[in-house]
């Protein structure tokens, strides 16, 4: 397996990704079937809400449905039975066959030159804490928000995206180091 | 009108969740080939000299703004059935500026760390167990924070019905926009180039 200590395939012989236009009309046609078929858009964050409640509900179903929060994601007992549960499978999967056939498969750390893995690590775990805050803030992330209501010309969805844009260009100075 | 097909002809459970994986699996393919499974890919926008995020993402919402805006104009699909967050302003402002913030220290969104745990990328399983702590701290601190996430309550609302603009010229002018910001987009990465950290292959 290559890639094993390394910061990633682009220090590999990995096969270059594709054209960013390219990738992005296939995205947004996949969008488009998704609201053709089942009347939504795409979303990843209510998976990870799924996946906490269910195992959450391994510990105590009480905690989970007296949650304002969490109980919303209990579905009647089958918390892993919805649809974006279902999407994210589908995309982990997909992501992996993508990976394999372009040779970019392997454990890595992706971190710029001047940052050690284990503080790459440490600001990964941290940015999923505030992103997921932040997600929840605005109920969506940048599939259920930017993408979906972003082409349904959804008000929230466009004042949601610019902040997004605002929020990390403001604090990227302060990060220079972990990826350049 | 034949479609949203959920909500016409009807789909079984099994058979929305057959639909999901299928969705999911080009979803995740596509991802991966634009580079988003690496975080240093993904960063890259907030100093300029790789601007795929932004290239992607509106291309995206340009393709799928004008097939839905085609696909509601020829009476295919009902787009008064689509599911539609409800906008609140300013709690959605702030949920942004945070997710951006999360987007610098992280070097994913939860989509993207998905993709990444898929092709190995070991910082992706640190960010989404990042995810899970966050959400189970939002179950805690939700109840001192539900007024302020209700606030500025627009309801379900679109530009078109805000504004009262017909959806095809605001479509048009989202296309334009996008494409402005493709030029600007080039000439950032043109600008910024010596900051490409030198282990990265140019493109």
């Amino acid at each position: 397996m290559k890639g094993t200590s390394g910061r990633g395939p682009e220090a590999a012989t990995a096969q270059p990704y594709w054209n960013p236009y390219l990738a992005g009309i296939g995205i947004g046609l996949v969008l488009l079937a998704t609201f053709f078929i089942m009347g939504r858009g795409l979303g990843a964050t209510g998976a990870f809400s799924a996946l906490l409640v269910w195992v959450m509900s391994l510990f105590s179903t009480e905690y989970v449905t007296s949650n304002p929060i969490h109980s919303g994601y209990w579905n009647d007992g089958s918390p892993m039975m919805v649809f974006l549960v279902f999407l994210t499978i589908g995309s982990f999967t997909g992501a992996a066959i993508s990976a394999a056939l372009a040779g970019r498969s392997g454990w890595s750390i992706g971190r710029g030159p001047n940052i050690s893995p284990l503080a790459r690590l440490a600001l990964a775990f941290v940015g999923g804490l505030v992103m997921a805050v932040g997600s929840k803030l605005a109920v969506g992330c940048t599939s259920g928000q930017a993408l979906t209501g972003g082409s349904m010309l959804n008000v929230g969805s466009w004042t949601f995206m610019i902040a997004v844009f605002i929020g990390g260009y403001a604090v990227a100075p302060l990060f220079r180091r972990q990826w350049l | 009108m034949i479609a949203p097909i959920a909500s016409h002809a009807g789909l079984t459970d099994t058979q929305g969740f057959v639909a999901a994986v299928v969705l999911g699996l080009f979803f995740g393919f596509f991802l991966e080939r634009a580079g988003f499974a690496n975080a240093r890919k993904l960063a890259a926008v907030f100093y300029f000299y790789d601007m795929a995020v932004l290239k992607v993402m509106f291309s995206a919402i340009v393709t799928a703004a004008v097939g839905l805006w085609a696909l509601g104009a020829v009476g295919v699909l009902d787009l008064s059935e689509i599911y539609l967050v409800p906008t609140h302003v300013v709690p959605q402002f702030v949920g942004g500026l945070i997710l951006g913030v999360g987007f610098v220290v992280g070097g994913y969104c939860p989509g993207t760390s998905v993709t990444g745990m898929a092709t190995g990328r070991l910082d992706a399983f640190a960010y989404s167990a990042g995810i899970l702590g966050g959400l189970a701290v939002y179950g805690e601190i939700y109840p001192a924070i539900e007024s302020f996430t209700q606030r500025t309550d627009l309801g379900e609302i679109t530009f078109p019905d805000l504004l009262g603009i017909p959806r095809g010229i605001l479509v048009a002018l989202v296309v334009v926009g996008a494409g402005l910001a493709f030029v600007g987009a080039a000439k950032l990465e043109k600008a910024f180039a010596s900051r490409r950290p030198r282990d990265l292959a140019p493109t």
